[in-house]
């Protein structure tokens, strides 16, 4: 509340009095909306950044960040950052190629409606769906299975698909429609004449995807790939559904901690993990602008 | 020389078109066979055979649907819907005013209200829920435990897509020259807002409004982790009890939100080639710098 009133402090000191009344009051429209995220969004935030800082008794302490190294949120931390880049870069570029198949067919086909409209469906419409049509399909149940298990045995290595290999299919049925969504704007705006120009200056196919189209689409789908990567990064719902032993990913990690089904309730802990993957999704966007700006000089 | 290109042209246009099909096709057996799987699924019965046994017991179980709408449904489906609903409205109570004041009066607002709008993408909602828990501790020991309490979070949840939905729909009216003539002819501020702005606007409030209702009916994190049943929620439950059922619900659920967002891309539109269509809102804020 003190965030929302400040600026409009802030504003009338500097002015008239006549003029700032008459601000004061404007401000009052903003009001109700800037109090409702105060309370729904900057709160949580709040209380996750200080309540890191602090054990259940109340008094300040950093051990909530020295159990970081426990050797199982290590683990969890790789694994979730090993399956969020696989999936992110496997799902960015099979996603670029289904954009690419939907862009060169008919702008407002039906084709290109119902794609959008699934891909929308399956980017956004919770994991718990996506994890049981797979349990459904190559499940030990599933008729994949059933009717692939007469010509090879494809879990003569174990049940993959409630581990790591078999999340990171499930990631990719959400991965590669979120990139449609992405990509498709990208893609829209490469115009045809580009080509043309390219090969009425002596440019061959790949000059043009070299010198033409690459370097235009490039950071779209670099940018594109960040967001696959925060995307699995912060997905827990499809994990959740698909494991529910060993928590072998870092949201579940801090849910594990925020009301654990077995051992003691960690809040402080779930805070300091919760700020981990902040930090850690931070780097990375960090990394992502460094990249773009030498990917310009590069291209 | 003429004929040469014409031949180039046909052979690269051959070569798209395989190149499209192949891909297409690969596309479809990848993302229908599991969906087709979780049909076949729900129509097995235990002897062989089709059977529509677990469609039909989705109404015998009262924990997944009963009917008993209220404050407090105790069913996951009727919760869900309601919350659906709440949260929309919420949304754009909130929203459709605030943005059409900040376009008005408050011009310098309206990049901080977008940088808030867009927060909750860069937030995991699973972090939300670490801050959250003891707020609906709280919550819920002083003013309410009902799941409909769920709606105040989603709201949050929903506000950087309803934010490009509605950004867009303001984006093409002139929302100062139609308040002012209104305003000049005698009408109040509310009967700007809902006689000018709303009807103008009807087709972005339409997109951000089936976008938050298939957001809120997807919704599994923020639910589990603040212990209420959810659809989705009890999805899971009902999956370690009888998965065929549960598969069922699964099915219904996915083909509902597939036909809010059909209608989103009818509906939504786009003038061809100024401005992505509705849809790729669900992509988040870097679409929204690409576009």
């Amino acid at each position: 509340m003190t965030i929302a009133g400040s600026p409009a402090v802030a504003t009338r000191v500097g002015r008239p009095l006549l003029g700032g009344r008459r601000f004061s009051l404007d401000w009052i429209g903003a009001v109700p909306f800037l109090v409702y995220v105060a309370i729904f969004l900057l709160l949580p935030s709040a209380i996750v950044a200080i309540g890191a800082f602090f054990n259940a008794d109340g008094s300040f302490t950093t051990e909530n960040y020295l159990h970081l190294s426990r050797s199982y949120v290590v683990k969890a931390t790789i694994d979730t950052m090993s399956l969020s880049a696989i999936t992110a870069i496997a799902g960015a570029a099979l996603g670029a190629l289904l954009s690419y198949a939907i862009v060169t067919g008919a702008p407002n086909g039906l084709l290109r409606r119902v794609v959008v409209s699934a891909s929308g469906v399956l980017a956004q419409f919770g994991g718990v769906t996506l994890a049981f049509a797979f349990i459904a399909s190559i499940g030990p149940a599933g008729f994949v299975y059933l009717w692939a298990v007469h010509f090879f045995d494809y879990y003569a290595h174990g049940i993959w698909l409630f581990a790591l290999p078999g999340l990171a299919l499930v990631y990719l049925y959400f991965q590669i429609p979120l990139m449609v969504l992405v990509f498709l704007p990208a893609l829209d705006g490469i115009k045809p004449q580009w080509r043309e120009a390219a090969e009425s200056l002596g440019g061959n196919t790949w000059h043009y995807w070299r010198y033409v189209a690459g370097p235009i689409l490039f950071p779209a789908f670099l940018g594109a790939t960040l967001l696959l990567f925060a995307n699995a990064f912060s997905a827990y719902a499809t994990a959740q559904a698909l494991i529910n032993q060993g928590q072998p990913v870092l949201s579940q990690q801090i849910a594990g901690a925020l009301s654990s089904e077995v051992g003691a309730v960690e809040p402080g802990f779930a805070k300091a993990i919760a700020i981990e993957m902040i930090v850690i999704v931070t780097l990375v966007t960090v990394g992502y602008s460094l990249l773009q700006r030498r990917a310009a000089r590069w291209l | 020389m003429a004929v040469a290109r014409r031949g180039v042209h046909r052979s690269r246009w051959i070569k798209l078109q395989i190149f499209r099909y192949v891909v297409l096709a690969l596309a479809a057996v990848f993302f229908l066979v599991p969906l087709i799987a979780m049909f076949e699924f729900s129509t097995r019965a235990n002897a062989g055979g089709r059977t529509l046994e677990y469609w039909k017991s989705i109404f015998a179980y009262p924990d997944l649907v009963n009917f008993n709408l209220g404050p407090a449904p105790d069913a996951a489906i009727d919760a869900s819907l309601e919350l659906a609903l709440i949260t929309s409205l919420v949304m754009l109570v909130l929203l459709v005013p605030t943005m059409v004041w900040v376009r008005l009066k408050l011009r310098r607002l309206s990049r901080i209200i977008e940088f808030i709008c867009l927060l909750p993408l860069t937030i995991p909602a699973i972090v939300l829920v670490v801050g959250l828990f003891p707020m609906y501790i709280w919550l819920g020991t002083n003013f309410s435990d009902s799941i409909l309490t769920l709606a105040l979070a989603y709201v949050v949840l929903v506000l950087p897509y309803c934010y490009r939905a509605l950004d867009a729909g303001l984006g093409a009216i002139d929302v100062k020259t139609l308040s002012e003539a209104a305003r000049g002819l005698g009408a109040s501020w509310f009967s700007v807002m809902w006689r000018i702005i709303v009807p103008n606007i009807s087709n972005a409030i339409l997109n951000a409004t089936l976008l938050s209702v298939a957001l809120v009916l997807g919704e599994f994190t923020i639910a589990n982790n603040l212990l209420y049943n959810n659809l989705q929620v009890e999805l899971v439950h009902l999956g370690r009890a009888n998965a065929g059922v549960s598969i069922a619900v699964a099915v219904a659920a996915l083909v509902f939100a597939f036909i809010l967002l059909v209608i989103l891309t009818f509906v939504g539109g786009r003038p061809r080639g100024t401005q992505p269509e509705a849809v790729t809102d669900l992509a988040g804020p870097l679409a929204a710098s690409q576009a």
